[in-house]
C-alpha cells in the first residue's frame, strides 16, 4: 500500500468545506478551528482523492 | 511531488469566489490538468464563458479568455472559432447559461458541428443569482423560486445535445476527478462539436434547500446516482430510475463546421 511522506495543507486557502475530511477512504484528516488537517499520517494511503477533490488547491499530498 | 497548477494559473487570483465545497474548483482542477496532459499551447487556447458562477472559471486561467454576457459563450466561441480556426476553443457555462438563456446557442453550435469543446456545468440551479429553478432542476426538488418544489419536466443536457447534432457527447460528475480529466481530453481532442455535461454541487444554492447541505454528501450522492454506460446499457427501466449515465454516451464523425463553409465558399 502506497504511503505519504507529508500532506501540506494550507490554512490560508482551505475553506473549511470538509470535503477531504468526509471522504478520505481511511480517516486520516480531521477538521480543527474550522480548517482541515492530519489526523494521523501513517493510516494515509496515499489515494490523492483529497488532493484530486479539494476545491481550492488547499491540501498537497507528497507520496513516499 | 503534488501536481502544480499555477502554471495555468493567473498569478494573485486565488483564492477563487466560489463557496466553500462548491463543485467548480475540483472542475478547474480537472480541466487545468487535461489542457496540461495534451501539452496544448496556453497560447492557442480560448475559453469562453457567459454569466453565472460556472462562468468566473475563465477568469482564473491563464489563457486567452472571454467572459462575455449571459448565454452568450457559445456565440461568442463561434465567432472565435470562424475567424481563426487554429486556436483551441473551449467554451463554457451554468446550465442556466447553456439551456435556458443560451438555449439557442447551444442547440445550434450543436447542430452546425463547430470544432468548439463546450463544458456545461450542471448543478441544477441558478447558483449565482441565489437558487431560482433552472431548466436542469430535477421535478419536485426545492428552488428559492419552487418553495413547493419544482412543477417543471427536467431538460436532460446530455440528450439535449445528441438530439440537437453535437458529435461528441459526455457526462461526468464532480466524484469522478479523474475520469472527469480523461473525459476532458477526449472532448478537447475530438474534432467537431463535443459536449461533457459535468454535474456539479452547489452547496449554497440547491444544497440548503434540498436537504444536502454537506458538499461531501453532494459528491457522494453524485457516487450513488451515476452510472456507468457500459453498465447502464443492461439495466432496466426501474434499475434507471433517478439514476444517470456517465461516460461517453455519443461519439460520431460528421464534416466540420468551419471546414465545411470554407469548401462551400471556395476557400479550401
Ligand atoms: C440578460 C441577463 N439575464 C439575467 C441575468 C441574471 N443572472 C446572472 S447569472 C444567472 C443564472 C446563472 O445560472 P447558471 O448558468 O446555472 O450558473 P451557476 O451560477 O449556477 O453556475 C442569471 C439568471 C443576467 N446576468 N443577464
Ligand atoms: S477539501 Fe480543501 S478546502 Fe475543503 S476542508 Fe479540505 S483542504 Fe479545506
Ligand atoms: S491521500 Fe487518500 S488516504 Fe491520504 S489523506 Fe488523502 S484521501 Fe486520505
Ligand atoms: S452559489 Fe453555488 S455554484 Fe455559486 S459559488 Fe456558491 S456553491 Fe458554487
Ligand atoms: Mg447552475
Amino acid at each position: 500500500m502506497a504511503k505519504a511522506e507529508k500532506i501540506e495543507i494550507y490554512a490560508n486557502l482551505c475553506k473549511g468545506c470538509e470535503i477531504c475530511v468526509e471522504l478520505c477512504p481511511v480517516d486520516a484528516l480531521e477538521m480543527k478551528d474550522f480548517k482541515a488537517a492530519v489526523k494521523d499520517l501513517d493510516k494515509c494511503i496515499a489515494c490523492m482523492q483529497c488532493e484530486l477533490r479539494c476545491p481550492d488547491f488547499a491540501i498537497e499530498v507528497y507520496k513516499k | 511531488m503534488a501536481y502544480d497548477y499555477s502554471k495555468y494559473l493567473r498569478a494573485g487570483k486565488i483564492p477563487h469566489i466560489w463557496c466553500p465545497g462548491c463543485g467548480y474548483g475540483i472542475i478547474m482542477k480537472s480541466m487545468i490538468r487535461a489542457i496540461d496532459g495534451l501539452g496544448w499551447d496556453k497560447n492557442e487556447v480560448v475559453m469562453t464563458s457567459g454569466i453565472g458562477c460556472a462562468s468566473r472559471l475563465p477568469g482564473y486561467i491563464d489563457a486567452n479568455t472571454l467572459h462575455t454576457t449571459h448565454g452568450r459563450s457559445l456565440a461568442f466561441a463561434t465567432g472565435v472559432k470562424v475567424a481563426n480556426p487554429k486556436l483551441k476553443v473551449i467554451a463554457m457555462g451554468g446550465d442556466g447559461d447553456m439551456t435556458a438563456i443560451g438555449g439557442n446557442h447551444f442547440i445550434h453550435a450543436c447542430r452546425r458541428n463547430i470544432d468548439i469543446t463546450c463544458f456545461v456545468f450542471n448543478n441544477y440551479i441558478y447558483g449565482m443569482t441565489g437558487g431560482q429553478y433552472s431548466p436542469t432542476t430535477p421535478k419536485g426538488s426545492r428552488a428559492t423560486t419552487a418553495p413547493y418544489g419544482n412543477s417543471d419536466n427536467q431538460f436532460d443536457i446530455a440528450q439535449l445535445a445528441m438530439g440537437a447534432g453535437a458529435t461528441f457527447v459526455a457526462r461526468t460528475t464532480t466524484y469522478h476527478a479523474v475520469p472527469m480529466e480523461k473525459l476532458m481530453k477526449q472532448a478537447l481532442e475530438h474534432k467537431g462539436f463535443s459536449v461533457v455535461e459535468i454535474i456539479a454541487g452547489c452547496p449554497t444554492g440547491y444544497g440548503r434547500k434540498n436537504k444536502l447541505a454537506s458538499p461531501a454528501g453532494m459528491i457522494e450522492w453524485q457516487k450513488d446516482h451515476s452510472v456507468a454506460i457500459a453498465q447502464w446499457e443492461k439495466m432496466s427501466d426501474e434499475e434507471k430510475a433517478g439514476k444517470f449515465p456517465i461516460g461517453v454516451l455519443h461519439e460520431v464523425n460528421k464534416p466540420e463546421y468551419v471546414e465545411a463553409y470554407d469548401a462551400n465558399v471556395g476557400l479550401s
